[in-house]
């Protein structure tokens, strides 16, 4: 037992000392409960047999497998599976309904948003955006401009063959030429259609161009696709260009480049990437964004 | 350490701090891990054993029987008092239902009982750790069955010092059986709690109930043998931490279970004490019999002061009280009291007690408030509920013709257990008008929802700019919610953005 003549017992408290000592100051040994340390080596002992009973150790050409040949790869292909167990109620209702019937049903556009909004963070928002607000040369999906039309119809058939998409034959296309690249329209030309594309939505002449030229150069090069008007065409994914909205930007530079170098974005057909239900879902979705058309 | 004064220092006062913790005993020297001391708390009867079998009746009844409570919510609604409802995401306590969102509640009375705690602490020490604690109550419920089957602290220290024999063996199977029983039963009120407990209790006898339930009740089963069985005061000393904390919460005007060492000291047998007393010297009343230690359930000297393996029970004051009686001295030789009081008596002054002070002042108003806050919350709270989130990306989209639109994540709940109509408005931008996908588009500036019995309903809606011309780029918008009657019954705030 302690003894306070002890030097190994503390004076003060009469609680036994380790024997460790730092300057005086010695650490005293209030024993831990040996179940405690049971448990301790219990910890290890489970430590093992869990290096034996799942996948642990990486090895030069493979890794130790486990006893019952448990993998995550697996686990996550069975998990996926259940999920789709458990949509299938959800999935059947949105596969049997008529695509102009989904947003009249609160129940149905829940499920078809939801999972549109899902495939879209998957498939979509690395060009269109996270919010679907687009960037330069990529659609902002929530606005009220749709180059190839924003009726559900129109954005499934975008979605399903895709936009200058060589490998569908059903694909959308239709591609501005490079009037300046290939010399069709001299620079000076391009300057004065410039701004007379900027004028037919109120915006300055800049540079003081001629715009009764630039007028001309339209009506000889551009009308044939955008219209005499200038309000484009959507069987031909010609943009308006009387409105508030820019793909590439309203900029007398933005403008002048377009007509040089021409050309137009891709899309790809997720026709034969994404399943009809997911494609449904994510025209109802996409067309929910600014109620399309 | 050795805790009895002996003759020669009768003279000295002991005071507290000079006494170590008698919970656990000393190692051997240079041991670094100390085999348990099996402890044989002694059966005793007094004020605070009759108070906690009450409190053991009392909140095991509860817990055992609540389930089975029935509380009419009308038709489609479940009829038990208190569920959890996981499934549904729903909480019912009587008359009240907390959806997901209003978690906030039971945030609310997590406060309330660290509070409480606190409370109890500041006026009468660890109540919590002697009374409350589900660790001290399970336990005291074994303790009471291991004495019935192997009789008291004497009697099992003989037979566990001594060979097995069939006496020995068929007591520790009923008491083993009992204690499963019980500990079974445990696991079993408690899935009780997540389901509709008549049903599940005819789905578990006919073995026909989830998977889960069998699991659960295997879990509670396992922890309550081991906990209340086997670990014992271990919990309270190695696993729990309120000990550690609630010795930063008391002070020393806290009352706490308190060995009077100004009455207590000299400790000497009754005949020297009577001749001592003759003689005018000094004499206490302890009289050295050990019963304090004999009957505590964590196997603490209280006469060592105040230490953390004391869960103050009170079963020491029962203990002592019971002696006293005998020897023909005062009870109360242990009780509640301050070191204080202690000091001030040897000082020849008069006890104090003051148990308004600052804290506990402080603990209480915090409690009224926030239960004032609660309860003001809970009975003004509406049975629907709006939420608008703002999109973030884009905030704001121009359309062809120049006009602003900001579009919103509209989730609207009827928290009521009938199917209502509803009529939203946007107010805050004349000559804005607003959209709900898939409704028809109107001009009336009013949208008609119809949302079924505690529903909810999540949609997106669009503010256009219309005719107005927002000011800045952030103008506030109030979406409001107004029931068949025309009374508000939810509103959500939110901004319309502009470039």
């Amino acid at each position: 037992m302690a003894n306070a003549s002890d030097p190994r017992v503390d004076a003060r408290t009469g609680t036994p000392t380790t024997g460790h000592e730092w300057d005086g100051i010695a650490e005293l040994n209030t024993p831990l409960p040996r179940w405690w340390l049971w448990t301790f080596y219990i910890t290890i002992v489970w430590s093992i047999a869990y290096w034996i009973v799942y996948p642990a150790w990486p090895g030069i050409a493979g890794w130790t497998h486990g006893m019952f040949g448990w993998n995550s790869r697996t686990a996550v292909v069975q998990d996926l599976q259940e999920l789709k167990t458990m949509r299938a109620a959800g999935e059947a209702k949105l596969s049997a309904a008529k695509l102009e019937d989904i947003e009249k049903n609160p129940e149905l556009l829940s499920i078809a948003r939801a999972q549109g909004a899902a495939a879209f963070a998957n498939n979509c928002a690395p060009c269109h955006g996270a919010g679907a607000q687009g960037a330069v040369g990529y659609p902002n999906l929530n606005d009220d401009e749709w180059l190839w039309g924003g009726k559900l119809a129109d954005i499934q058939t975008t979605l399903q063959h895709g936009i200058r998409w060589d490998a569908d034959k059903d694909t959308r296309s239709g591609a501005m030429p490079a009037f300046g690249k290939d010399g069709t329209l001299k620079a000076d030309e391009i300057k004065n259609v410039a701004q007379y594309v900027r004028s037919l939505s109120g915006l300055p002449n800049e540079g003081g161009a001629d715009l009764a030229k630039g007028k001309k150069v339209f009506a000889d090069n551009c009308a044939a696709c955008h219209g005499d008007d200038g309000k484009g065409n959507q069987e031909l994914g010609a943009p308006n260009l009387t409105d508030k909205i820019w793909l590439y930007g309203s900029t007398t530079a933005a403008i002048e480049n377009r007509v040089t170098v021409g050309g137009g974005g891709q899309m790809p057909a997720w026709g034969d990437r994404l399943d009809p239900t997911t494609i449904k879902a994510l025209t109802v979705y996409v067309h929910s964004l600014g109620g399309g058309k | 350490m050795d805790l009895r004064i002996d003759e020669k220092q009768a003279g000295e006062r002991v005071s507290p701090a000079t006494l170590v913790s008698g919970g656990a005993a000393p190692a051997e020297d240079g041991a670094l891990y100390e085999a348990r001391k099996q402890i044989y708390p002694q059966s005793v009867t007094g004020t605070f054993r009759r108070i906690k079998w009450i409190i053991l009746a009392v909140t095991l009844g509860i817990y055992y029987l609540l389930p089975f409570v029935r509380w009419d919510r009308g038709p489609g609604a479940p009829n038990q008092a208190v569920l959890v409802d996981l499934e549904h995401n729903r909480f019912y306590f009587f008359f009240i239902e907390i959806w997901p969102q209003e978690v906030y509640y039971i945030t609310g009375l997590m406060i309330l009982a660290a509070l409480g705690l606190f409370l109890m602490n500041a006026l009468a020490g660890r109540v919590w750790c002697g009374y409350l604690c589900p660790q001290t109550v399970w336990t005291d419920l074994f303790l009471a069955i291991e004495r019935l089957a192997e009789g008291d602290r004497r009697e099992r220290m003989r037979k566990d010092a001594g060979p097995w024999n069939v006496q020995r063996v068929a007591e520790k199977i009923v008491k083993h059986s009992l204690w499963l029983a019980i500990a079974w039963w445990t696991g079993g009120a408690w899935v009780l709690y997540f389901n509709d407990a008549p049903t599940l209790v005819r789905q578990l006898a006919t073995f026909h109930a989830p998977a889960i339930a069998y699991i659960w009740i295997g879990i509670l089963t396992g922890t309550t043998y081991i906990l209340a069985g086997f670990m014992r005061e271990q919990v309270c000393l190695y696993m729990c931490p309120w000990p550690r904390i609630q010795a930063a919460l008391t002070d020393e005007n806290a009352l706490n279970v308190t060995y009077r060492y100004d009455r207590g000291e000299p400790r000497m047998s009754v005949k020297k004490a009577k001749a001592a007393r003759t003689l005018g010297g000094p004499a206490g009343d302890c009289v050295d019999c050990g019963q304090c230690v004999a009957v505590c359930p964590t196997g603490v000297d209280i006469r060592g002061g105040l230490n953390m393996g004391c869960i103050q029970c009170g079963l020491c004051i029962d203990a002592c009280d019971n002696v006293m009686r005998k020897i023909g001295r005062p009870e109360r030789l242990i009780a509640y009291d301050t070191d204080v009081n202690i000091q001030r008596r040897l000082a020849g002054l008069e006890n104090v007690f003051k148990p308004v002070r600052v804290r506990t002042v402080l603990y209480t108003v915090l409690i009224v408030g926030i239960f004032a806050l609660m309860a003001g919350k809970m009975f003004t709270r509406a049975d629907a509920s709006l939420a608008v989130i703002h999109d973030r990306n884009p905030l704001f989209v121009t359309l062809s013709t120049g006009e602003i639109r900001n579009g919103y994540t509209v989730r609207f709940a009827n928290m009521a257990p009938k199917s209502r109509h509803f009529v939203l408005k946007v107010e805050g931008l004349p000559g804005s008008r607003f959209e709900v996908i898939g409704e028809d588009k109107n001009t009336s500036g009013r949208e008609d929802l119809d949302i079924g019995p505690d529903q909810t309903r999540e949609t997106r809606l669009l503010v256009f700019s219309g005719t107005a011309k927002p000011q800045g780029n952030s103008t506030p918008l109030r979406f409001v919610v107004t029931d068949e009657t025309g009374k508000t019954v939810a509103t959500a705030k939110d901004f319309f953005r502009a470039p």
